[in-house]
């Protein structure tokens, strides 16, 4: 509200325009486009397959990157809680009569959406609220075990996880023979996502939680209740991992306790990890390379030579996390980050050099 | 409304929260009584039956948790201790077992010169220790490697340290799969030790009795080495300030080297100790005894070799009675009261019963 009329509100808006329309945020956008587009010319391997599988892992490691980026917590359990929703979606909708296992509800699959997302979200809560007095490193080995200790439940319990999985279980009639749809519906999930992860950073709720991050001490006397904000952040990445986690039992038709075994855990680190665990575009990131090499490793006839088949596929992956870990523990997004930092660097060398100082204090004033 | 009351209000309302004291304690002693009863009298439809009329089921079942109670130790033991002074969180711990029980099956069955089907009566006293000996040698140096080529550099970055062994969890895990197979391989304990003794009206295994002394020996000497020697007073000084031993001139890095091959050697043992009492190797048992080694720690707290034993006793109980103390039918449920353990522990002390607060 300025006084003097409407041009401070225009720039205002120019301001706005502007901060919006920075580099990442045209190439997150340019990217959205392009996967939006994507069914018009791409195969349907690619699109079905593929890309459908990227977003779906892309959704649940984004909410590692979540926890990881504003609240310093690395967690290992987001993979279980979308085994959870799976798992839930599976024993409420498949029908009395069908051929398959588990409880058999035979419930509506929006109402069993609901009730999955319910459940999930209340097992995530009591899992933050238990691990949320720690972090680091402690915060990694509590989810850890969460993970393999979930694995065995639904590994155990045979009446939730119908002796060896549950089968049959079909998506809800909108997507039931649409795969094309079930795709665009995730890529706008994909979306949805990205943007409440990047609004809420900048909410009260976001802000302190990255206080909690970085002091958790200091919030803690100036009256912020640590633990509890830790445990919502926790919550809410609960929730949309389980999200995630009914898209992907809707795209396989099936869950089994191995699909949530450490195996497909570690999977989903990797995932964040090749991405970058502190950027959010790169969890979409480091899926697409990671179901990419999955799928099209094989075709590489460089990879036959040398004896390593597609059957030896964690090794790849390891070796990859590896020298991501060791070159940079910042993953993809931080190598494009340090290309960037130094394409910048350069052309600022050479335009130092040809243009002179006074030159070039003018070029960057305005 | 005065701003002053507004003031009073808000903080009341922002004042953390924190759990009274006679609630923690409740949390913890409830079920604990809630449980010795259960075991004690009621116990109805167990497989064991209540403890006063079935002492003999009792007494087996908790020989069966203080005897893997002994295998957590020695496995946990060596994860603690690289944790308890680098802070580094060896998340290829469980390879280092599982590849130490290939080795050792590797090795026995050359020497017992059978393929499959061998029988603990092939195997002589010698043809066990040997193969412990060199399988904990061969992972001992294995972590070596790791440690200095790996994480030596990155010392005190914990979480990258933590991805690093996990990477190598993963490829280990492929390779050794690629190498050995899905199928279990066989390792034996020797036949001198698998023998059957009474013991109130039950019988039981001489070979659970031999697994708890190799851990009471590991015990021991890992006691004497870390509070009798001179070298095991460096470490503990490490352990409260690494930077106060530093700059007393002690060559720290050494220390390192060595706790990192001892803690490996550990795992080492515990894998041929953990694949001859399963009496195989199997892939996948790496995971399960990472989770074993983290349950342990989590319980008695990281660093702490006090912790270790606290948290393997505990853990090898309710690993042993929750089976054997369910209703029938309902045994499959015993997997929960590892999680129960897990959260009334972290419940009432967030660092474990022995750890330091951060």
């Amino acid at each position: 509200m300025s006084p003097t009329g409407a041009a401070p509100g225009r720039v205002q808006s120019r301001r706005t325009l502007r901060r919006l329309l920075s580099a990442r945020n045209v190439v997150v956008a340019a990217a959205t486009a392009l996967a939006l587009l994507l069914p018009l010319f791409g195969s349907n391997f690619f699109v079905e397959f593929v890309m459908t599988r990227t977003m779906i892992l892309g959704i649940a490691a984004a909410t590692i990157v979540f926890l990881a980026a504003y609240g310093g917590m690395v967690s290992l359990a987001q993979y279980l809680l979308a085994g959870v929703a799976g798992f839930m979606v599976g024993n409420a909708v498949v029908a009395q009569d069908a051929w398959s296992k588990g409880l058999k509800l035979g419930w509506n699959p929006w109402v069993a959406v609901l009730f999955a997302l319910a459940v999930t979200t209340a097992v995530a809560f009591v899992l933050g609220a238990l691990a949320s007095r720690t972090t680091g490193i402690y915060f990694l080995m509590i989810t850890l075990t969460y993970a393999v200790i979930g694995y065995y439940v639904f590994g155990s319990i045979t009446p939730l996880s119908g002796f060896g999985g549950i089968t049959g279980i079909d998506p809800p009639g909108l997507f039931e023979d649409h795969p094309q749809r079930m795709y665009l519906a995730l890529v706008v999930l994909s979306v949805l996502v990205y943007v409440a992860f990047r609004v809420l950073a900048v909410t009260p709720f976001g802000l302190a939680l990255q206080g909690i991050r970085d002091d958790p001490v200091r919030m803690a006397s100036l009256g912020f209740n640590v633990s509890l904000h830790r445990t919502l952040a926790f919550t809410l990445a609960g929730f949309t991992a389980g999200l995630a986690g009914v898209f992907n039992v809707w795209w396989n038709g099936q869950i089994d306790p191995t699909s949530i075994s450490i195996g497909p855990t570690l999977d989903l680190l990797i995932v964040a990890v090749i991405g970058g665990t502190l950027s959010l575009e790169g969890a979409w990131l480091g899926a697409f390379v990671f179901v990419a090499a999955n799928n099209y490793l094989r075709n590489l006839p460089l990879v036959d030579h040398i004896g390593i088949t597609e059957a030896r596929f964690n090794t790849i992956v390891g070796v990859l996390v590896l020298l991501i870990m060791i070159l940079s523990p910042d993953g993809l997004a931080g190598i494009i980050d340090r290309i960037r930092l130094g394409l910048r660097r350069l052309v600022q060398l050479s335009r130092g050099s040809g243009a002179g100082p006074a030159e070039a204090a003018a070029g960057s004033a305005p | 409304m005065t701003a002053h009351a507004v003031d009073e209000r808000e903080l009341q309302l922002r004042r953390p929260f924190v759990l009274p004291r006679w609630v923690s304690r409740a949390a913890v002693w409830v079920p604990v009584a809630a449980a010795a009863l259960w075991v004690l009298v009621l116990a109805r439809n167990t497989s064991a039956g209540p403890a006063i009329r079935e002492p003999g089921e009792f007494v087996v079942t908790l020989l069966d948790g203080v005897t893997f109670a002994g295998l957590l130790f020695v496995v946990a033991s060596g994860f603690t201790l690289i944790f308890g002074l680098m802070r580094t969180v060896n998340m290829a711990h469980g390879s280092l077992f599982l590849g130490a029980a290939y080795v050792a099956h590797e090795i026995q069955t050359n020497m017992v010169g059978k393929d499959a089907n061998i029988d603990a009566r092939d195997v002589s006293l010698l043809a066990w220790i040997l193969p412990l000996l060199a399988a904990g040698a061969v992972v001992a140096l294995l972590g070596l490697l790791m440690q200095q080529l790996l994480l030596r550099w990155n010392q005190g970055q914990d979480l990258r340290q933590a991805l690093i062994t996990l990477a190598i969890s993963v490829i280990a895990a492929d390779q050794l799969l690629a190498h050995f197979g899905g199928v279990a391989q066989p390792l034996k304990w020797p036949g001198a030790v698998t023998h059957f003794f009474e013991i109130v009206g039950e019988r039981y295994a001489t070979s659970r009795l031999f697994m708890l002394g190799v851990a009471l020996l590991v015990g021991a000497l890992l006691w004497l080495w870390l509070n009798r020697t001179r070298m095991g007073m460096v470490i503990r000084a490490g352990v409260d300030d690494q930077e106060m031993v530093r700059a007393l001139g002690i060559n720290i890095t050494l220390v390192f080297a060595i706790t990192f091959v001892v803690g490996s050697f550990l795992a080492g043992v515990g894998g041929v100790l953990g694949g001859s009492f399963a009496g195989s190797v199997a892939p996948g048992v790496d995971g399960a005894w990472l989770l074993n080694s983290l349950v342990v720690v989590i319980i008695g707290g990281l660093g702490s070799v006090k912790g270790a034993v606290a948290g393997s006793l505990l853990y090898g109980m309710v690993v042993a009675l929750s089976p054997a103390y369910l209703p029938a039918g309902y045994t499959y449920y015993s997997v929960i009261f590892t999680f129960a353990l897990l959260a009334v522990v972290l419940a009432v002390r967030p660092a474990g019963l022995y750890g330091r607060a951060e």
